[in-house]
């Protein structure tokens, strides 16, 4: 199961990335994806801050390395056995030498503690974002080996794509149902643990309309490197049409759709059995009650008991794509998998 | 039958057989992996059995178990020590290797199972921290340290070899874990819940939380022994401030080793008994706390990180000296930056997860906490290149291995100080950034240090110098190597790369990963050139050979000594009026002197108990994997009774005679007459026995 899987995953990304394939063999840090990837090319205020505190901790540091890198290989050359440079075996201590070697590191550091501190303090991720819109709230879920991006004031709750309007900050709070993950969108900003029977809070804002990737950092089994996401910054109204779509055509949050969500298994495999098989990397959930989030950081029992009785996989805009298999049947594989 | 077979194997069934799955399921994925553990799994069995039908071959049993298992010689052990650590060192490199390989065609897919790269990244690290790096400096330190000092032994020899016994049960258990496997999935961390039973409920966790207890428990242990060693046994008029700069180090990690171990020993037992017994230390439910976890994990982990640096550091100190033909510069300022970085060790672990929510403040406390590490460290580069400076510098084996130490450790430098920083370290942590960071201190630093310290110390352990050929071949290898294999990861983090992925789909990963892959062939190779070094070494033992003992013209204690040392290093104990003894005996001429009177000398008998307890911790552990009970009990038994047992020794000492001692230290100084003595431009030759040339007004000739 898994070599087929992976072959067509090749495939795939053959034919997708032929001609990026060959331009990435001559691109340097920045990177080269249809999603943005990293800091430096960062897409929001949070990651361009970041960078630019990079960059200004890597040329200050350079003040104390530079000398070594360059006055080593000359020391070795200049003073080398069977030359002719002054040579005093007994000299061992210089008070201006080490005035200026312990001098130097000192100031520097007392200028990057400086920076150190207010950087923190602002980019701290608990720390809500200025801005004259109200920011979106998104209560995310870590689950093996998927995320689940719940929208409080939207009742919808998606899975395998973060939406949200470009003109708004994201207000995250960050959960797991499972063991310890980080939640982490490298163009946008900072990472930030998601922990079981905990919430952390994390707070970022794109610059403009885009596509990021997303993914878990923190290893958590087999499928961990599957564990990824797409955060999209969307036009205002664009959001909006994708909030109704979501109400309309999304299925409904049931406890036994639940159940399989949360059960560990891969995005696309819970996606073939809740979502119809629409194989778009999506699934998109409606009728999410409130309090949901705040029923999974409390005990799974307590999310299971909020969430009504129903059926698992019938929707109704793609019956017939339907595999003709009970539905409670193909949970079954995923119970096996979890108890390995 | 089937209860007795179930009471007998406890959990081992046929799965834990690393080719049964391959053989349930053959797909071609399957049988790859299947392949690559069963080759593992040979080679094991194989090396162990090729080892005991050699050892019979040439009848060395006798001589194995009295002069080597049962010694409580520090050299000896220190030297067992070593073996431990580069046996380990090879497993962990051609680990490294399959990773690098994976991960150089992980670009959507790959060959390595999920579970099977999990299992790599956790045994290589697992094993590059507890049984290469550990044992590594142990045996360097447990070598050098009481010659440095004056001693004749640690002050407690017993303990030394039982210190030896965990470590080797530990390195045999994760041996083990690759015939019966498999082994943790969790990292060489071991990060609960993941580690607890519910999401790893297979023996895995197991192997690794007890091959680290064992190993946590031996360096407690050392720690002990090389504290008190520094503070009682030194030679009359070795102040603490004339003391060679390497056993300071070893000092500051002994402390270090004391006050750090213990963490982990209790955090591994916490999460053993989370296991076992269902405790809720760290669990997801009732009322466990996995963050209590992760602050005890780096209460040790941040003090190990020095405890593995600070002996590299008094090794090149040592090193700089004697190859720049001068005494260290700034040895007050080199002793204080050792203590500070020590101390401000126990202030930063926090920095290990600045992204699991606390306060901005206590984050930012944290970092510059950490950024002040940075400037004693900092420091003692200088005052390495100050040695350097009007000096005279022979570019040896280990000095080429402490030039690139230099320059490649400022970088894992900088990017420490980038990694110090909350805000930044939100975007690089857990990426292969910060492996890439790691690597950069550990490589240069540790591994390095230590490569260099035995190509400096060999030829004084056993009596002749190392092949220079394969010696430069390894050095530059291991520094090219190093940077075609980690810089990449430095661009690859930058990208957003997280750490411990088996594949990725961004192709913009590729070429970097294709350029660390061919980095991690040269490290191969690297590791070719030291085994072939040893053996071409070996082969030429008698034209290498420098029996005077002071093949580079030292400074300090051990160099007055034949090479080999005698069991009691020295026939007398030297009085010590100045820092650099030796090299102020040389300046003055008053080396090799003989003494007006020999003694007796008084030392340690051999003991069983090592041996013994390595037998019973290995046993005892192995059955707690498989829940044989039977065999923990019966072991835990044994071991019982060993303690006991020893209890009743009555004679733990041997008197050397003083009439041996003249006669074997008279037969040196003979040698030593008829030795001529060379300039350090014939040190790399054949005429080096290890005499060194008279000083002229203190000047190395």
């Amino acid at each position: 199961m898994m070599s087929r899987r992976q072959s067509i995953w090749i495939s795939h990304l053959v034919q997708r990335y032929q001609f990026g394939l060959l331009l990435c063999l001559f691109v340097t840090l920045a990177g080269c994806s249809e999603h943005h990837l990293s800091f430096l090319d960062p897409q929001g205020p949070i990651a361009a801050a970041q960078r630019g505190h990079y960059w200004f901790v890597v040329a200050l540091s350079m003040v104390v390395v530079l000398p070594v890198i360059v006055l080593t290989p000359w020391l070795v050359w200049r003073y080398r056995y069977g030359g002719t440079a002054i040579y005093r075996p007994h000299w061992t201590f210089s008070k201006k030498m080490e005035w200026l070697i312990w001098g130097m590191p000192v100031l520097i550091v007392a200028v990057l503690s400086y920076v150190l501190w207010t950087a923190t303090h602002a980019l701290d991720p608990y720390q809500p974002l200025s801005s004259d819109k109200e920011p979106l709230r998104v209560q995310v879920v870590g689950y093996d080996w998927k995320w689940l991006f719940i929208y409080p004031e939207q009742g919808i709750a998606i899975a395998g794509k973060l939406m949200f309007p470009a003109d708004r900050p994201l207000a995250l709070e960050l959960t797991s149902n499972t063991v310890m993950q980080s939640f982490f969108i490298p163009a946008l900003g900072s990472q930030i643990y998601a922990m079981n029977n905990m919430v952390t809070k994390l707070h970022l804002a794109a610059g403009a309309p885009g596509t990021f990737r997303g993914q878990n950092a923190q290893y958590n089994g087999k499928h961990f490197h599957e564990q990824r996401f797409t955060a999209e910054a969307l036009e205002p109204y664009a959001f909006s049409d994708f909030v109704e779509a979501a109400r309309k055509t999304g299925v409904p949050m049931t406890r036994q759709r639940y159940e399989i969500f949360a059960d560990p298994s891969t995005l696309s495999e819970a996606e073939r059995i809740i979502d119809n098989g629409t194989n778009d990397g999506l699934i998109s959930f409606s009728q999410v009650p409130e309090g949901l989030f705040e029923a999974i950081v409390d005990g799974p029992l307590l999310a299971r008991a909020l969430l009504p009785s129903g059926p698992v996989a019938m929707t109704p805009r793609n019956v017939s794509a339907v595999p003709k298999a009970p539905a409670g049947a193909s949970i079954v594989p995923f119970k096996k998998e979890a108890a390995q | 039958m089937s209860y007795f077979l179930d009471m007998l194997l406890g959990r081992l069934d046929w799965d834990a057989l690393p080719f049964w799955k391959m053989l349930q399921e053959p797909t071609t994925f399957n049988i790859i992996n299947g392949t690559i553990v069963t080759g593992a799994a040979s080679m094991v069995v194989l090396g162990g059995l090729a080892l005991v039908a050699l050892i019979t071959w040439f009848g060395k049993w006798r001589v194995l178990w009295s002069d080597w298992l049962t010694s409580v010689d520090h050299k000896k052990i220190g030297i067992m020590f070593i073996v431990v650590a580069f046996v380990m060192l090879a497993r962990a490199i051609i680990e490294a290797v399959f990773m690098r390989a994976q991960q150089s065609v992980g670009l959507g897919g790959g060959f390595l199972s999920a579970e099977h790269f999990g299992e790599f990244f956790s045994t290589h690290g697992t094993i590059m921290i507890f049984f290469m790096a550990m044992p590594f400096l142990t045996g360097v330190i447990n070598y050098i340290m009481p010659l440095q000092i004056g001693a004749r032994d640690l002050s407690f020899p017993v303990m030394n070899s039982i210190s030896l016994a965990l470590t080797a049960a530990g390195a045999v258990l994760v041996m083990v874990s690759l015939v019966l496997t498999p082994f943790s999935t969790g990292g060489w961390s071991g990060y609960p819940p993941f580690t607890e039973s519910p999401y790893s409920p297979g023996a895995g966790v197991d192997y690794w939380i007890w091959a680290v207890t064992l190993s946590t428990l031996s360096s407690t242990m050392t720690g002990i022994n090389f504290a008190v060693t520094i503070y009682k046994k030194r030679a009359p008029g070795m102040h603490l401030m004339r003391m060679p700069l390497f056993c300071w180090t070893a000092l500051t990690t002994a402390i270090l080793m004391i006050f750090g171990m213990p963490p982990l020993t209790v955090a591994t037992a916490l999460l053993a008994l989370d296991r076992y017994l269902d405790f809720h230390f760290f669990t997801t439910d009732l009322g466990g706390n996995m963050m209590n976890y992760v602050n005890l994990f780096w209460a040790f982990g941040h003090p190990e990180v020095y405890i593995l640096i600070l002996p590299a550091f008094g090794v090149f100190s040592e090193i700089f000296s004697t190859f720049s033909g001068k005494r260290i510069y700034g040895y007050k300022t080199l002793v204080i930056a050792t203590i500070s970085i020590a101390a401000l060790s126990f202030t930063v672990w926090l920095h290990h997860f600045f992204t699991m929510g606390q306060d901005a403040s206590i984050n930012a406390v944290f970092g510059i906490a950490t950024m002040l590490i940075g400037i004693p460290t900092g420091v003692k580069i200088y005052d390495w290149m100050l040695t350097m400076y009007r000096g005279r510098v022979r570019l040896t084996i280990p000095m080429v291995y402490a030039i690139g130490f230099i320059m490649l450790f400022v970088i894992g430098g900088l990017t420490g100080i980038i990694l110090a920083n909350p805000s930044i370290d939100y975007q690089v942590h857990n990426t292969l950034f910060l492996v890439a960071h790691f690597h950069n201190m550990l490589v240069p630093g540790m591994l390095f240090g230590m490569l260099a310290g035995y190509n400096y110390w060999f030829p004084k352990a056993f009596g002749y110098r190392l092949n220079e050929r394969w010696g430069y071949r390894a050095a530059y290898s291991w520094i090219i190597g190093f940077i075609l294999a980690f810089f990449p990861l430095y661009a690859l983090g930058l990208l957003g790369m997280p750490r411990r992925t088996v594949a990725f789909l961004e192709p913009a990963y590729l070429p970097w990963t294709i350029v660390a892959g061919i980095g991690a062939l040269v490290v191969l190779f690297a590791l070719f050139s030291l085994i072939m070094q040893l053996g071409v070494s070996i082969r030429r033992r008698v034209t290498y050979a420098v029996p005077i003992g002071d093949p580079w013209d030292g400074f300090s204690l051990e160099w007055s000594t034949s090479s080999p040392p005698p069991e009691y290093n020295f026939p007398v104990i030297p009085q010590i009026a100045s820092r650099d003894p030796f090299r102020s005996e040389k300046d003055s001429g008053q080396a090799y002197q003989r003494p007006e009177e020999y003694g007796n000398i008084e030392m340690p008998a051999n003991s069983a108990l090592g041996p013994v307890l390595a037998v019973v911790s290995f046993l005892m552990t192995f059955g707690l994997v498989w829940y044989m009970w039977w065999l923990v009990i019966g072991s835990g038994l044994m071991g019982l009774a060993a303690l006991v047992g020893r209890s009743f020794v009555r004679r733990t000492t041997r008197i050397i005679s003083a009439d041996e001692v003249r006669r074997t230290h008279e037969s040196w100084l003979d040698q030593v007459a008829r030795a001529k003595a060379i300039t350090r431009a014939d040190e790399r030759d054949t005429t080096n026995q290890g005499l060194a040339a008279s000083p002229v007004e203190g000047a190395v000739q």
